[in-house]
């Protein structure tokens, strides 16, 4: 079980949290101008990498605010923790190119 | 075999018996007596009890083999009714007054075995034999018969009694393992300052120091290890927990522990055990080093055990396993077991060790008058309900020995319990001298040490320990108040040089097919060599085809044998063969445990009405909705919920009804930018609604399906009141959050879900104006000053008040609300107001169902649009974008054959449509779903059973008469429009 350090309340046990997928994803827009491949992707295309990992997660049983995550999946070791509004931080080990995410 | 108890002696070792204290119990039918401390095991050897159970695919007897957790054969059922165990070890179960125990796997007993049949079969039963055997008509139709010959224990399916409470614990430094290098690594840890828990699976501290006669700092080891941990109980930061046993192993030093609680020696009912869920900074694994047995014929007949169990029934319960002894070991540690015996009084007739050259133990063997066969195996033990001699043979050929025996120790090896350590992620290395798996690269913040770690020396273990503790302590921050003056002086140990085991994997000269190397899943080496042959070349597949490993030992014994077997078997190298998958729990966990207290009412909190007490009054019947008690209906005498139900609903259809809606979710959402952010969240347009007055709306998804509906009040130009519906408030909330955190964090605007907050009682029928004009708001309720779709604010017995005309039966509503303390005096204040009569959830679904309002996730699915349900007007006239705006002009979306929402008539009888049947075209073979019924009901006040359906292209087929299916039968149905009653909303305005 994962200890997630919370940025406002600090590191607390994974229970507490709510995992949101995969971050940094950009809402396409406005409706009229996107095409259905590109709202389609949005919809449901996600990395799976074997690595870094950029997730959102909120401390639904903490403070409810929401937060980004950067996690490699193997190890499962956190390796940054950032609010909504920071860009992602550089984090070695990402293994899969992610030139398609945006933010 | 037979085993006995030695008289008081000065054997080494730390005791456990009480020899004034005699236990009574039972076992197989027959009352034995033991001691107090004595474990289950303990109790059965020194009452000459060689068989404890048959074997789970041969039906061999089996005997005690082990002395720990380890244990393959004596599985056995414990106590009686709720509270018994199924599949005990007897090894680990602390005898107590009156204990039942039973063997498993025999019929009707334990002497005689109905399957006992099976065993001059067994050359017929190889690996695989029930895939290639049980095949036709199919393996279903086996099954049954199968499992009842196999089945292990059995389990009583009443509830077991309740757990304990579950506990969860922070430190800085974990040691797990109170053998040498654990306590090493405690008491460094501790005195470096660092809160420290140092859990051991066994009734108490010591490991192997409790039980070898070994010496540290000139004390005996027993004494040593005690008087340490004594120490260490006294130190502040640190906790021992003793019968713990760390099962699982997670991310970021999350360890799951399992505590048997202590034995009332008195009371026949087992210890519960108690969960603990443990955060440490840091982790020590300490955890020991188990003994692999060595594969020959007949090596699984009882009188056959590990040596050090021997010696460990020897030091800590003065029970010797036999009279006469035979040692075959490939360790200088077998030595130490024969040494005791002798020291017993037990004659030792043989050490056999395959080692051609005599070791600096073996010497020490022989000096002391010891026989030594070096350079010999035990090719077979003879017997035939227990061991009675055993054949030697020179491995050199040529010289070869009868000798008889009862008891044979065995000793292939050492096997560190890496479990933990490989469960957290660690990788292993092979290490070819010593012929095990020791731990490698690792994930942080864990540690190994001792002979979990590889290191079996007693002084090496003890300086691991201590610098794993130091390191760790350091790591976990931790800062000794007054630190240590100098690090303390290494421990004394007289250290034995040892040479290297032999690594022996099948004895030459055994049988294979009578060589077990899995005692507990009768698994042979021929079956190994069976099912490499058949290309099960990969270690996980071998576990599933032969089952080795596999059972409530996970193969603890069995698996380093069985993998080098593999590797020997297909000409691959042992590391390449590598291990199966390490998973928890360590040892089994009893299900109670995890279960704990938390049944019953204590499974789930319920959430109770604040007018909960007058519900109860007014003989409400309660049901669970969404989490809340709330009343489905108000029976009265014989009346069933049903009938309840329809007279509530006509009375609020002549009258008024009152329901208590206080679950119905109250959003309150504020800010400047309010209006623009409930206009992204709401399908249709909330900016453009006035204060005061109400606008029904939907939200959907961004995949486009409907996520809830319900009404939004503006309360002022920068404050709405949400209402979601009831038991989906608190995902709506979320909801909202989520958007204005993660993607318009410009907004400015506060989202606050208050819906405990306020008890809300809704007033229902055409008399509803006049209990409201009863009640006395201040606010004015003349139909021009108070239309429907508003609100006001008033005062109500001088508490705030809140009253929106709103409408969810189709009848005159309002629907107060009041801080929710003074949601029973609302309650009763709107009972005093007039003639009234309560209804419930299931009147409720009445009222709107014949309405032909939705209720979100009955009537729709996440993949419902707007446009499904007649709603693609008002969203298709709104400027902007929200939530599933894009969605609803994808493909799908537009395609026929959407499954759309209608009514439904019935056209040949009075019963409603049961919820779920199907609407069907197409017969017999053909015949297919168009749609299903999703809300059904007897109306009342039609006198006709009234339906909401969902429909393939359901829309454009009012009029068609189409076909409900239900079990069977079909009922002929015209589609309709979804308003049953009360078409023109004429009884809105009472």
């Amino acid at each position: 079980m994962l200890l997630i350090d919370c940025p406002w309340c600090g590191p607390r046990a994974q229970v507490e949290f709510a995992c949101g997928g995969e971050s940094h994803i950009a809402r396409p827009g406005p409706p009229d101008t996107v095409g259905d491949d590109i709202w389609a992707a949005y919809l449901f295309e996600r990395n799976n990498p074997k690595g870094i990992q950029f997730e959102r997660w909120c401390h639904a049983h903490g403070c409810c605010q929401w937060f980004n995550v950067a996690r490699d999946t193997v190890s499962h070791e956190i390796r940054a923790v950032y609010r909504m509004t920071d860009p992602r931080p550089p984090v070695d080990g990402t293994r899969f190119d992610e030139a398609e995410g945006s933010g | 075999m037979s085993g006995w108890r030695l008289p008081p002696s000065g054997i080494f070792g730390a005791e456990r018996i009480d020899r004034e204290r005699r236990i009574l119990f039972r076992f197989d039918g027959r009352n034995h007596v033991g001691l107090a401390g004595d474990s289950l095991a303990s109790a059965l050897l020194a009452n000459g009890i060689s068989t404890v159970g048959r074997s789970f695919k041969y039906r061999r007897p089996r005997g005690i083999f082990a002395a720990g957790p380890e244990e393959p054969n004596a599985i056995l059922q414990v106590g009686r009714g709720a509270a018994e165990e199924p599949n005990a070890r007897a090894t680990v179960i602390p005898l107590r007054e009156g204990l039942l125990a039973a063997p498993v796997n025999c019929r009707p007993g334990l002497r005689i075995d109905m399957l006992a049949a099976l065993q001059p079969l067994a050359r017929f039963m190889p690996a695989g034999f029930y895939y290639k055997t049980f095949k036709a008509p199919g393996w279903e139709s086996w099954e049954p018969a199968i499992r009842r010959a196999a089945g292990l224990g059995t389990l009583d399916p009443a509830p077991a009694p309740a757990g304990a409470a579950h506990r969860y614990a922070h430190c800085d430094v974990l040691v797990v393992g109170a053998g040498p290098a654990g306590l090493a690594a405690a008491e460094a840890a501790g005195a470096a300052g660092a809160r420290v828990i140092l859990a051991e699976q066994d009734e108490a501290a010591g490991g192997n120091l409790a039980w070898d006669d070994r010496f540290v700092d000139g004390q005996p080891s027993a004494l040593w290890a005690e008087r340490l941990a004594g120490r260490l109980a006294g130190r502040g930061n640190v906790t021992l927990l003793t019968r713990t046993t760390a099962f699982g192993l997670y991310d970021h030093g999350y360890v799951s522990l399992a505590e048997r609680l202590p034995t009332d020696l008195d009371r026949g009912a087992p210890p519960a055990t108690r969960l603990w869920g443990l955060r440490a900074r840091r982790i020590v694994l300490a955890c020991g080093a188990l003994e692999r047995p060595l594969v020959f014929q007949n090596n699984d007949l009882p009188g056959v055990m590990l040596a050090s169990a021997v010696r460990r029934y020897l030091a800590q319960y003065k029970v010797a396993a036999g009279r006469t002894a035979v040692v075959f070991t490939a360790t200088d540690d077998g030595y130490r077991t024969a040494f005791a015996l002798r020291m017993a009084g037990v004659e030792v007739a043989a050490i056999v060790d395959p080692r051609p050259d005599e070791g600096p133990a073996a010497q020490r063997a022989r000096d002391s008058g010891l026989p030594v066969f070096a350079g010999s195996v035990v090719s077979a033990a003879r017997g035939r309900r227990a061991v009675r001699a055993v054949r030697i043979d020179a491995l050199q050929g040529g010289r070869h020995a009868e000798l008889a025996c009862d008891l044979l120790a065995v000793s292939g090896g050492w096997t560190p319990s890496v479990h933990l350590f490989s469960q957290a992620g660690g990788s292993l290395d092979w290490d070819p001298a010593q012929g095990c798996f020791r731990p490698a690269g690792g994930p942080a913040g864990i540690d190994c040490a001792g002979a979990g770690n590889g290191q079996f020396g007693l002084a090496g273990a003890i300086a691991a320990g201590r610098l794993a503790g130091t390191a760790a302590a350091e790591a976990a921050g931790a800062t000794a108040p007054s630190p240590p003056r100098r690090a303390p002086d290494p421990p004394d140990v007289l250290e034995d040089a040892e040479a290297p085991p032999a690594q022996l994997w099948l004895v030459p000269g055994a049988n294979p097919r009578k060589s077990w190397v899995d005692l507990q899943s009768d698994v042979t080496a021929a079956d190994i060599a069976l099912a490499a042959g058949e290309n099960y070349r990969s270690v996980e597949h071998l576990k599933r085809y032969t089952t080795l490993g596999m059972a409530t030992d996970q193969g603890k014994t069995s698996n380093v044998n069985g993998l080098a077997l593999l590797a020997a078997a297909t000409g691959q190298a042992i590391p390449e063969v590598g291990t199966t998958r390490f998973r928890p729990p360590f040892t089994p966990v009893p299900l109670a445990a995890f279960a704990g207290p938390y049944r019953g009412d204590l499974y789930r909190p319920r959430r109770f009405l604040p007018a909960h007490a007058a519900h109860v009054a007014e003989g409400a019947a309660f049901e669970d909705f969404g989490g809340w008690q709330r009343p489905e209906a108000y029976p009265r005498g014989p009346e069933d919920v049903l009938a309840a139900a329809a007279r509530e609903a006509l009375a609020a259809r002549r009258g008024a009804g009152l329901f208590d809606a206080s679950p119905l979710g109250k959003i309150e959402v504020y800010g400047p930018d309010a209006a623009t952010f409930l206009d992204r969240i709401y399908a249709n347009t909330m900016s453009t609604l006035k204060p005061g007055r109400v606008r029904y709306g939907l939200m959907l998804s961004e995949h486009g399906g409907i996520f809830d509906d319900g009404v939004c009040a503006r309360l002022a130009p920068d404050r709405f009141l949400v209402s979601a519906t009831s038991g989906h408030a608190a995902a709506v909330a979320a909801m909202m959050d989520e958007w204005l955190q993660c993607e318009w964090v410009g907004l400015k605007v506060l989202v606050s879900d208050l819906t405990t907050a306020w008890a809300t009682i809704a007033v229902t029928g055409p008399r509803a104006r006049s209990i409201l004009a009863a009640l006395d708001s201040g606010i004015d309720l003349a139909p021009e000053a108070f239309p429907h779709m508003s609100v006001r604010e008033g005062r109500l017995g001088g508490v705030a008040a809140r009253v929106m005309r709103v409408s969810f039966t189709g009848d005159l509503s309002y629907e107060v609300s009041v801080p929710a303390g003074h949601g029973e005096s609302l309650w009763l204040a709107a009972r005093a107001a007039g003639h009234t009569v309560p209804i419930g959830v299931e009147a409720l679904m009445i009222l709107r169902t014949e309405k032909g309002f939705i209720h979100v996730g009955a009537d729709t699915d996440a993949t419902t649009q707007p446009a499904d349900i007649g709603m693609a007007a008002a969203i298709a006239r709104k400027p902007g974008d929200f939530v599933g705006r894009r969605s609803l002009s994808r493909p799908a979306f537009a395609a026929p054959g959407r499954l759309q929402l209608v009514g439904l008539e019935r056209l040949d009888g009075t019963a409603p449509f049961p919820v779920g049947s199907h609407i069907v075209e197409g017969r017999d073979s053909a015949r297919a779903s168009a749609g299903a019924v999703t809300s059904s009901c007897f109306s009342p006040i039609l006198d006709r059973p009234v339906a909401l359906a969902m429909l393939r292209d359901g829309l454009a087929r009012t009029g068609e008469e189409v076909r409900v299916f239900d079990r069977g039968a079909e009922m002929p149905a015209r589609v309709v429009a979804r308003c049953f009653l009360d078409p023109a909303n004429a009884r809105l305005h009472g």
